[in-house]
């Protein structure tokens, strides 16, 4: 197959990809409209006793009757999306010749598919279909940023990026970036939700929609367990190829400065979790302000630093 | 915090090492530890472009200096950077420590005893059975301990419960992230206190041998003891580079590599080896890192007479990505004194508005643009001088020009003729040594590990208790989580061990499925 050919299927398929995006949007948002939650019918006891607090029951979290249907298009249109857009990564990496992770456009089209692709293996395990639109519309904000600023014509990596490091790296990189993502979601509609359950009415058209704060806040928990390993991992492998590339395995370089404040950020937020007065939404908040560092590292290191990291292959 | 301080002294040392070593103290140096990270990613900084701190300064002649006396230009080495980092590992320790001592006798002494009653316990499960308490009792721990659970039963006269407690990794994965954390920051500081590292530029043919002097940038540790240098040297037989020719990306590095030749020392073998971008050359303790390279444009100079008076390869600076390279050619041997001011242009062009420069960073079509000077050089005044600027102040120009390959220029006053010969490429490499790093790598390692353990494994225990009235036996069975987060992570998991038993007690034909569940 001639490059050229390889190179129109690539996008074709990330096009594709972002109509899929854009219908299970609309499948989401009218969920959405439809779906009321049903006062969750779960009874979630709790008592102290001498060692601690039980609870035991399984909690019940259904979408209500309308909203289910359109819900569950949305998620059958994101696993075509995911498919497509997963197309459209791979064929872009066999046009280049290499993993496709060179430059910005590549990097922003992969991390879209961490996003979808964390959200929807977490969705097979926990029902998460009323987060879909939460997650649906970054994702598609992203592949959107992608074609149109940040497209670039596929070409060979700097010297500096042959490793395989770089795809160890990277791909633990992008993992996170999904994992990061949903967890400042679930935490920012904590927020939204806490706030409803103080006024005492959670009627309102967003909080009536998803769970209660302190199922938001679990999640929020259980995601972030998940990635800051896996994100220390990552700072560890850039650390290694550093030391291969330039000979030194840190060096307060921006991006290396903007993974290590998230790390802090994110260290910070496990900790609150386990401090009295600082688990609720002050810990919600920390877990978004890690996302923030996050996507410093991302974009704003990218764009405006001048780093040994920038690659973005923008403009030039 | 609250509290205010006790007046004596000792109180107060106490109420202060209280203070430090709290959650809440941890949490707070978190955030100042990442918030003070952020000025080091927006001013320059010493330790990585010391060019441009001084650019910045002399830019900013209000905020410069002071931003520089409170160490803005080197965040990471400043008191207050470190400061932060001290206390918390200071608070680190304090907190730390003590919690291994409770650990170790947790994990010595045995699970507690159940409840008087279980039926306040969330999700406690209810059975009836007729068969004996003490055959529940031992299928019950049976089935615990081959899940790995700490199984006790007792009273020891007549059982009437078993009581088991499982996931103490929890608590030593957290103990062993917080110490090898610890080990990390001491395997850094060994690395900047024995280590050391030196750049050096090297052109194609030269050799390189490892001493001070023989760097054109170095720096060591407190305790780095720079006479005892690894002895090796290494030529540089070849340099080969490749750019990009397609239109995407022209002009970006595709590959390059060093072949050089080396020896451990002087009186050993020569060996051969190719130094690429991620492929450093391991010698004596040190490695050989390939940072960079550019040209090194050859000019002869004769002079009246013809005699030859300097014939060079001189390492040019590369300005931008396409090789735009800057230079100086300083002749001393000659009365009056010569210097080039010197452009070499691996692929020339010449326009209106950005002058000579060029195109493409591939020897295309190589030019030399320079501006010859005469008179004093200034070499002897005693202050180092950069052999990439010449210092003019007491020299007049003599004529601009420039040439291709082969060519030479008669220098308009008739002092002599300058001749470009060719180029050849010069390679940088950072040489470095860092005795810390494998020990960092060996905790990180340690501490991923701890970090998983105390994030994945949860500390719970359950109660089995039989009570038999009537010949009838009740069975209640229940649990808690010791550590718990987010209640609602945890429901799962407790439901899952309540199982373990339920499922054995099934299996023995003991009970029905379906107990009566109690909340
Ligand atoms: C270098 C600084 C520190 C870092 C990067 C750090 C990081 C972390 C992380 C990632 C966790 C989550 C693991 C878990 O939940 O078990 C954690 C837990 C914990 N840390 Fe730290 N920590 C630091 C310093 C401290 C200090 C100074 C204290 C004492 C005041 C402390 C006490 C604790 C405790 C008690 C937990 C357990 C919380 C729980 O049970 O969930 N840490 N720490």
């Amino acid at each position: 197959m001639s490059p050229e050919s390889l190179a129109r299927m690539s996008n074709v398929a990330i096009y594709s990809s972002m109509l899929a995006l854009a219908f299970a949007m609309f499948a989401f948002a009218a969920s959405f409209a439809g779906g009321r939650r049903k006062p969750a019918n779960v009874i979630v006891t709790s008592e102290v006793s001498s060692g601690g607090t039980a609870v035991i029951t399984k909690t019940e979290l259904p979408v209500a009757e309308p909203g289910r249907k359109a819900a569950n298009i949305g998620i059958s249109l994101s696993w075509l999306a995911f498919a497509l857009l997963l197309a459209g990564v791979v064929l872009r990496g066999v046009w280049a010749g290499r993993a496709p992770w060179g430059n910005m456009y590549e990097f922003s089209i992969t991390a879209a598919l961490g996003v979808l692709g964390v959200y929807l293996i977490a969705n097979t395990r926990v029902d998460l279909r009323w987060l879909g639109l939460f997650v649906v519309i970054p994702v598609l904000l992203t592949l959107g940023v992608a074609v149109t600023v940040l497209y670039t014509e596929a070409a060979q990596l700097v010297p500096a990026l042959k490793s395989y490091w770089l795809v160890i790296h990277v791909l633990a990189a992008i993992i996170c970036s999904g994992a990061f993502t949903i967890a400042a979601a679930t935490a920012g509609l904590s927020l939204v939700r806490d706030r409803a359950e103080k006024r005492g009415n959670v009627d309102g058209p967003l909080s009536s929609r998803i769970p209660d704060a302190e199922r938001l806040r679990a999640l929020t928990n259980k995601t972030l367990a998940f990635a800051f390993p896996l994100w220390t991992f990552t700072v560890v492998a850039g650390a290694i190829w550093a030391e291969n590339a330039w000979g030194r395995y840190w060096g307060w370089d921006p991006k290396e400065t903007w993974a290590f404040i998230t790390w802090v950020v994110y260290a910070a937020y496990l900790h609150a979790r386990s401090t009295a007065g600082w688990r609720g939404n002050k810990a919600s908040i920390i877990a978004i302000a890690g996302w923030v560092a996050f996507l410093m590292n991302y974009f704003g290191v990218n764009f405006l630093a001048n780093s040994l990291h920038s690659y973005a292959g923008v403009g030039s | 915090m609250s509290q205010l301080p006790p007046l004596s002294n000792t109180g107060f040392l106490r109420w202060t090492w209280r203070q430090l070593t709290s959650m809440k103290t941890a949490l707070v140096l978190l955030f100042l530890l990442a918030l003070a990270s952020v000025p080091g990613s927006i001013y320059p900084q010493r330790g990585v472009d010391p060019i441009k701190v001084r650019e910045y300064i002399t830019n900013n002649p209000t905020w410069g200096p002071t931003l520089d006396r409170l160490g803005f230009f080197e965040v990471y080495s400043s008191p207050w950077f470190s400061a932060i980092y001290l206390l918390l590992f200071i608070s680190l320790i304090g907190c730390v420590l003590p919690r291994v001592g409770v650990h170790l006798r947790a994990m010595r002494s045995a699970p507690p005893s159940a409840p008087r009653v279980l039926d306040r316990l969330a999700g406690t499960r209810t059975f009836e059975t007729t068969a004996p308490a003490s055959q529940v009792l031992q299928i019950a721990s049976q089935a615990l301990r081959k899940h790995k659970w700490r199984v006790v039963s007792g009273p020891e006269s007549s059982p009437e419960w078993v009581a088991a407690e499982k996931g103490y990794l929890r608590e030593t994965g957290n103990l062993v992230f917080h110490i090898a954390l610890l080990f990390v920051l001491a395997a850094i500081a060994i690395g900047g206190l024995f280590g050391w590292k030196g750049n050096v530029i090297v052109r194609e043919g030269s050799s390189f041998s490892d001493t001070l002097t023989q760097y054109d940038a170095w720096g060591g540790g407190r305790y780095t003891n720079a006479q005892d240098l690894p002895p090796f040297t290494f030529t540089l037989d070849k340099f080969t580079v490749d750019f990009e020719r397609g239109v995407a990306q022209r002009g970006a590095p595709r590959a390059f590599e060093a072949e050089v030749s080396y020896k451990t020392d002087p009186a050993a073998t020569r060996q051969h080896a190719l130094v690429e971008v991620n492929e450093p050359l391991v010698i004596g303790g040190a490695k050989v890192f390939l940072v960079g390279h550019g040209y090194a444009p050859i000019v002869k100079v004769t002079d009246k007479s013809g005699k030859e008076i300097f014939n060079d390869a001189v390492p040019f600076l590369p300005q931008d990505g396409m090789f735009t390279s800057t230079g100086v050619v300083k002749i001393p041997d000659s009365t009056p004194q010569l210097g080039l001011q010197a452009l070499f242009l691996p692929t020339a062009a010449l326009d209106q508005i950005r002058g000579p420069h060029s195109t493409f960073p591939g020897p295309d079509d190589p030019a030399l643009f320079m501006s010859a000077w005469k008179g004093n050089l200034g070499l002897d005044a005693g202050t180092p001088q950069s052999v990439y600027r010449l210092v003019t102040d007491k020299m007049s120009r003599i004529g601009l020009e420039q040439l291709k390959v082969g060519e030479s220029w008669k220098l308009p006053d008739g002092s002599g003729t300058v001749t470009f010969v060719g180029f050849k490429r010069w390679a940088s490499f950072q040489i470095a040594s860092d005795p810390g790093k494998e020990i960092a790598l060996l905790f990180v390692a340690i501490a991923i590990l701890g970090l998983s353990l105390s994030l994945f494994i949860r500390r719970r225990r359950v109660w089995v208790k039989v009570i038999t009235r009537d010949g009838v036996t009740v069975i209640q069975i229940a649990g808690i989580m010791r550590t718990s987060t987010f209640e609602d992570e945890d429901i799962g998991v407790l439901a899952e061990d309540l199982d373990v038993v339920e499922q054995a007690l099934i299996a023995a034909d003991v009970v029905r499925g379906n107990p009566k569940e109690e909340r």
